[in-house]
């Protein structure tokens, strides 16, 4: 049996994907150590990440409409392809995500930090990184399992927003000179969840490229909850 | 899909030609470049196989045909060619698979090699093996290289004459409508062959089949009554055809 130049194909595609994933990944990782570290040089860095990240973004589309037009892939060749366009746009989006948390956080460097925090964004932070990770690993292995996991991690990135909204409201109205800065960590723990979102979004759309089943808004979801 | 355009081995230029009085294509400006698949694509009476046809020369086998304009192989004019020597250099494979139908499979491949009276360093044996695993055959006919030809399946047929084409070695392979009487495996196993042999020559393409044309091939030409409306890379023709014909017809508007 002779190779299928499909293969050829999606092998490139796949590769260029993990790479835009490298550039998102390490866009989350620079924004963190603005925001953990108050510092800086990270905030120039994700601004020139962001226009990689533009750059690959439209040369992804490119080549995905070209080989649309080019193979009419079908069945899970087809698939793969759509995958890939709803992926390409959940990674520019996670950039965008981070670009928001930097800005915000260059704010954050000029007020002196609040003292005790009300909440621990680091968990939130690692957690979406980690979501993050594991949706390309997937992408990187076809490995469903380990998409369906991401997926279950989103129910706590949500708690943890939730949380920190409730304790930055009880500060603000216990401290209000906090409210400028409390309310910036609110948009931060938002951008995170937004983070979050696209990374499950990844994961939905690998398993919808591996095994044809859509399991968005739960659809098609056997209950897996306790 | 490759990207780089490479430099033009084969070229048409102001080419026109015909049957009779009236020209069946008109004033064809075209490159064909090295290593890469042309394609030549539109509706049936347009020219293509015209066009292919005297690439090689084989248009002026026809008696009462007319040539005028050039063709470039290498910088040469190949009208001023021995056409023999030129088919050497320029393959040709048809649309039915046509091996010779008294030789074996072995004769078929060999025949070429036998009929110039060609013999380089390598034997007949090696160069027949080389050429029917260039063509992707060797391993189904390995264990019967002596056997009629005409025993092998339409599309073992046709990487035969593939085969065949390849074993003098030539710089550009034609192939008119390779696939129109193969079934769609044997279809997808002379595309993935064609991609492969890209490597090692220039290949110029006739088809109907349009997918055919956006899968395998790097530079596309649409042609429309005789004349050639539009050429470019083949990515290009299929996602943003300059042309309004050239759009009406890959969509299937025609007519």
């Amino acid at each position: 049996m002779m190779e299928r130049h499909f293969e050829k194909v999606e092998a490139e595609l796949r590769e260029r994907i993990l790479h835009m994933g490298g550039v998102a990944e390490e866009m989350i990782r620079q924004s963190e150590e603005a925001l953990l570290e108050r510092r800086e040089a990270p905030i120039v860095r994700i601004a020139e990440l962001e226009e990689e990240m533009n750059r690959l973004h439209i040369e992804l589309d490119d080549r995905c409409l070209k080989l649309l037009a080019l193979h009419q892939p079908i069945a899970a060749d087809l698939r793969f392809i759509m995958a890939c366009i709803k992926i390409n746009s959940d990674l520019e989006r996670i950039g965008d995500q981070a670009v928001n948390i930097s800005q915000s956080t260059a704010y954050l460097l000029r007020l002196p930090p609040i003292d005790p925090p009300p909440f621990d964004i680091r968990r939130m932070v690692a957690l979406a990184r980690q979501m993050l990770r594991d949706s390309l690993e997937a992408m990187a292995r076809k490995e469903v399992a380990l998409a369906e996991s991401v997926a279950h991690c989103d129910a706590e990135e949500d708690g943890l927003k939730k949380a920190a909204f409730i304790a930055s409201m009880r500060l603000m109205q216990s401290d209000p000179s906090t409210i400028e800065r409390a309310l910036t960590l609110i948009l931060i723990t938002r951008n995170l969840e937004r983070i979050a979102d696209h990374a499950t979004n990844i994961a939905e759309d690998v398993i919808f490229w591996a095994k044809g089943e859509d399991i968005r808004h739960n659809r098609n979801r056997k209950e897996t909850n306790p | 899909m490759s990207d780089e355009r490479t430099y033009s081995i084969l070229e048409a230029r102001g080419l026109s030609a015909g049957y009779g009085s009236g020209d069946a294509i008109r004033n064809v400006n075209m490159h064909f470049y090295d290593k890469r698949i042309t394609a030549i694509i539109g509706p049936s009476g347009c020219g293509k196989s015209t066009l292919i046809r005297c690439l090689n020369r084989m248009h002026e086998e026809i008696p009462g045909t007319q040539v005028r304009g050039v063709v470039a192989l290498s910088e040469r004019n190949i009208f001023h060619m021995d056409p023999v020597r030129l088919r050497r250099q320029v393959g040709m494979v048809f649309q039915r698979p046509n091996p010779f139908p008294t030789m074996s499979i072995f004769r078929n491949v060999a025949a070429g090699l036998i009929l110039n009276g060609l013999r380089g360093e390598r034997s007949l044996a090696e160069v027949v093996e080389t050429s029917l695993r260039q063509a992707a055959l060797f391993d189904e006919v390995k264990d019967k290289l002596d056997q009629p030809a005409l025993n092998l399946s339409g599309g073992q047929q046709q990487r035969l004459c593939i085969a065949r084409a390849l074993a003098v070695e030539p710089k550009v392979l034609l192939l008119d409508e390779p696939c129109s009487a193969l079934d769609p495996i044997a279809t997808a196993k002379i595309e993935e062959l064609l991609l492969q042999l890209k490597d090692q020559l220039t290949i110029v393409m006739v088809t109907h089949n349009m997918q055919q044309a956006a899968r395998v091939s790097d530079w596309t030409g649409f042609m429309l009554m005789g004349e050639l409306v539009e050429f470019g890379r083949t990515d290009e023709i299929f996602t943003t055809p300059r042309d309004p014909r050239t759009q009406d017809y890959i969509t299937g508007r025609f007519g």
